[in-house]
């Protein structure tokens, strides 16, 4: 069937225009078995990786060029390949070149998991069927309540102090002159490059309790400078969660800066002049006009943070272990887990931690897109 | 008066710009604006600067005094590169300390190296694949191409943990566990659809006619994504490079899982977390260790801020 004269159509779906050429058996034959040799020489390479008693520079170099330029390679000959097609088929399945890895990828990693858990989590660690013990568990155990209750802590004090804290910090800064707003904006933004786990030692080093006169963590020596007596504040409870949760003010206030430091810097000064010719002071126009004005932001930062807090399982894993009092969900699927070796336990939890996010997500997404349709006004 | 309510200062008027900055600000208020974020930056810090001091003090110092008395003792301070020595297994001979039997293995060098040999692909792949994908969904022929982009942001809601016990499953039985491939995958897969997404949103908004003007002179998608999509679009490539990076680089749980337990695949946060467990109170070595974890983020961090800056503000919701 051939084509008719080219015509051109307005909408994306038009391009690029076909020609109605035949197959070109000679290439498509070439980069077919390109393809094959191809692969075949990234299994080998994959076995001399694995078999780990190369040089070390040599596995080191291997693996990097191996894993930068192997997918670009596949993919160059993929489109070969496809170039080689008759024109009919091309436009079909190049697409898929393009989209295809990314989607399968997805769907294996993180669409098919969703289901497998589930299924996971009717079975315990031995295979066998358990229908809703392992949820029993999660909803009814030692562990997971206290996992619940220290959640909630971490959710309303860490989240919360978490936004005001970059809010304030923010608007403030706001006031100052560039070249200060630049460097505070920095300093408070600079732990979000540090591991948990790095600042886990970093905050344990800083809780340090030691008997004695002479301590060397930051917050028992000023306790001692003023007389008074130095505490293992990672042991006392109910209040080590909250030293934990410190920690997470310490990491998420700059993100909850940035963003809002440029939410306030859109606010329109035409609005902030009316406010102040009405005779509004500083802090009403702030909380009568600007808040408002970046409402659909402090959503938005607010339940990014609150998801993040949900699943936080570092912090906890490396400053207590999720010991004394502190454990939090994450940490518990992660124990059950890996230390327990109990998959089905950890598969449910893992689907409970699901449950708890989405409804953050789902006032998330309804924010942005109802912000989104105000943007135009 | 002044206290009327919102609406009356809430007027939208046409053509607002950003407002800039206004300088009259009060002395007083302004010297307490100042000197308020002063001693927040200062709080932000001191921690972070306490790791530093500690890791170049001998063992002695460190637990004999308070890093900060450094600052107020100079004379008295001694400072010493032997816990980097100790701690990267590098140039031992030269260590003053006397060394316990097991400080000489530590060998952080070897971390490093797997650290870096995990992240540097784990940035690539799925940079790449996002932004072929992206490309797909804005400018292809892609059948059910809404309902596809839909599941891939819905991904976005997904917490990770969910997959490990199912892949891990399957990675045992094909003999991917405990590989770097393995673990390239997996971050790949966590990390692909905050990246679609940003890419998308990205390349989505490139002019129309430099696609059309292409596809007319007879070029394929192949030539227009490596000559023109992908050169143009390097500023969200850059953005979600640095996130993806400080992400992989930071993480414990995908390396934790999938990489397993010897150590010498083991990547940094998992031996610092492991030293946290054997050194317990030995913060010369332990600082040295978490400041060799931290370098290399905080140098990508601190030289492509903007880039990373402007990932954020395009929506994370990944944690």
């Amino acid at each position: 069937m051939h084509q008719t004269p080219k015509k051109r159509k307005a909408t994306k779906q038009a391009f690029p225009q076909s020609k109605g050429e035949p197959a070109n058996l000679k290439n498509l034959l070439l980069y077919g078995v390109l393809m094959v040799l191809a692969l075949e020489f990234f299994r080998r390479i994959f076995v001399f990786l694995k078999a780990g008693d190369a040089p070390e520079w040599a596995i080191f170099l291997t693996s990097i060029l191996w894993g930068v330029l192997g997918i670009w390679v596949l993919f160059y000959l993929a489109n070969m390949i496809t170039e080689s097609l008759q024109e009919r088929w091309r436009g079909l399945v190049v697409p898929w070149i393009f989209a295809g890895p990314a989607l399968l990828i997805l769907a294996y990693y993180l669409l098919i998991p969703t289901f497998r858990t589930l299924y996971l989590s009717f079975f315990d660690g031995s295979g066998s069927f358990v229908g809703v013990d392992n949820y029993l568990y999660a909803f009814t155990s030692g562990p997971m309540l206290e996992s619940y209750k220290n959640n909630l802590i971490w959710l309303v004090v860490g989240s919360g102090l978490s936004v005001v804290a970059g809010l304030v910090i923010a608007t403030l800064a706001d006031r100052t002159h560039p070249w200060f707003e630049v460097t505070i904006k920095s300093l408070i933004f600079l732990p979000m490059a540090i591991s948990m786990i790095g600042s886990a030692v970093i905050w344990r080093f800083v809780y340090h309790f030691q008997p004695g006169e002479t301590q060397i963590g930051l917050l028992n020596a000023l306790l001692t400078s003023v007389g008074e007596v130095p505490q293992p504040w990672l042991i006392l409870q109910p209040w080590n969660t909250l030293f934990l949760v410190v920690i997470l003010i310490w990491m998420q206030a700059g993100y909850a800066m940035v963003i809002f430091s440029a939410a306030i810097k859109g606010v329109p000064s035409e609005l902030l002049e009316a406010a102040r010719i009405d005779g509004a002071n500083e802090i009403q126009s702030f909380f009568q006009v600007t808040i408002p004005y970046i409402r659909g932001t402090i959503i938005a930062v607010t339940t990014t943070i609150i998801i993040f807090t949900l699943k936080i399982f570092d912090i906890v894993l490396g400053m207590t272990g999720g010991n004394f009092g502190t454990q939090v969900i994450a940490n518990e699927q992660y124990r059950q887990m890996f230390e327990a070796g109990d998959f089905g336990k950890g598969s449910a939890i893992a689907i409970v931690l699901l449950l708890t996010v989405l409804p953050v997500v789902y006032y998330n997404v309804r924010e942005f897109r109802s912000s989104h349709q105000k943007a135009g006004f | 008066m002044g206290t009327s309510g919102p609406s009356k200062f809430t007027i939208q008027q046409k053509g607002v710009k950003a407002r800039k900055k206004s300088p009259e600000y009060r002395l007083l208020g302004s010297v307490l604006i100042y000197t308020v974020l002063v001693v927040l930056a200062l709080l932000w810090t001191l921690p972070t600067l306490g790791l530093l001091i500690t890791s170049i003090r001998p063992p002695d110092d460190v637990n004999g005094s308070g890093w900060w008395t450094v600052l107020f003792n100079p004379e008295k301070v001694r400072l010493t590169l032997d816990n980097y020595r100790i701690v990267l297994g590098l140039g031992l001979d030269q260590v003053k300390m006397n060394l316990d039997r097991n400080e000489g293995d530590i060998q952080l060098l070897k971390s490093v190296m797997n650290t870096i040999i995990m992240t540097i692909p784990s940035t690539v792949i799925p940079i790449f694949l996002a932004a072929i994908a992206a490309y797909a969904f804005a400018w292809m022929r892609l059948p059910a191409s809404q309902f596809l982009f839909t599941v891939v942001v819905a991904l976005l809601v997904v917490p990770f943990q969910i997959a490990l016990i199912p892949v891990l499953k399957d990675y045992n039985v094909l003999g991917l566990n405990g590989t770097f491939l393995g673990v390239w995958l997996a971050n790949t897969g966590f990390g692909l659809s905050l990246a679609t997404y940003l890419l998308y949103n990205y390349i989505s908004t490139l002019p129309r006619d430099i696609f059309e003007s292409a596809f007319i002179d007879g070029a394929s998608h192949f030539t227009v994504f490596n000559k023109i999509v992908f050169p143009l679009s390097l500023p969200a490539l850059a953005s979600f490079a640095i996130f993806q990076f400080l992400w992989v680089w930071n993480g414990v749980l995908v390396p934790l899982v999938f990489m397993g337990e010897k150590q010498e695949y083991m990547v940094l946060p998992q031996r610092i977390l492991q030293m946290l467990g054997t050194y317990q109170t030995q913060w010369n070595l332990l600082t040295a260790g978490a400041f060799i974890s931290m370098l290399i983020p905080l140098v990508v961090f601190l030289g492509f801020q903007r880039y990373f800056v402007r990932g954020m503000m395009a929506g994370s919701v990944k944690g």
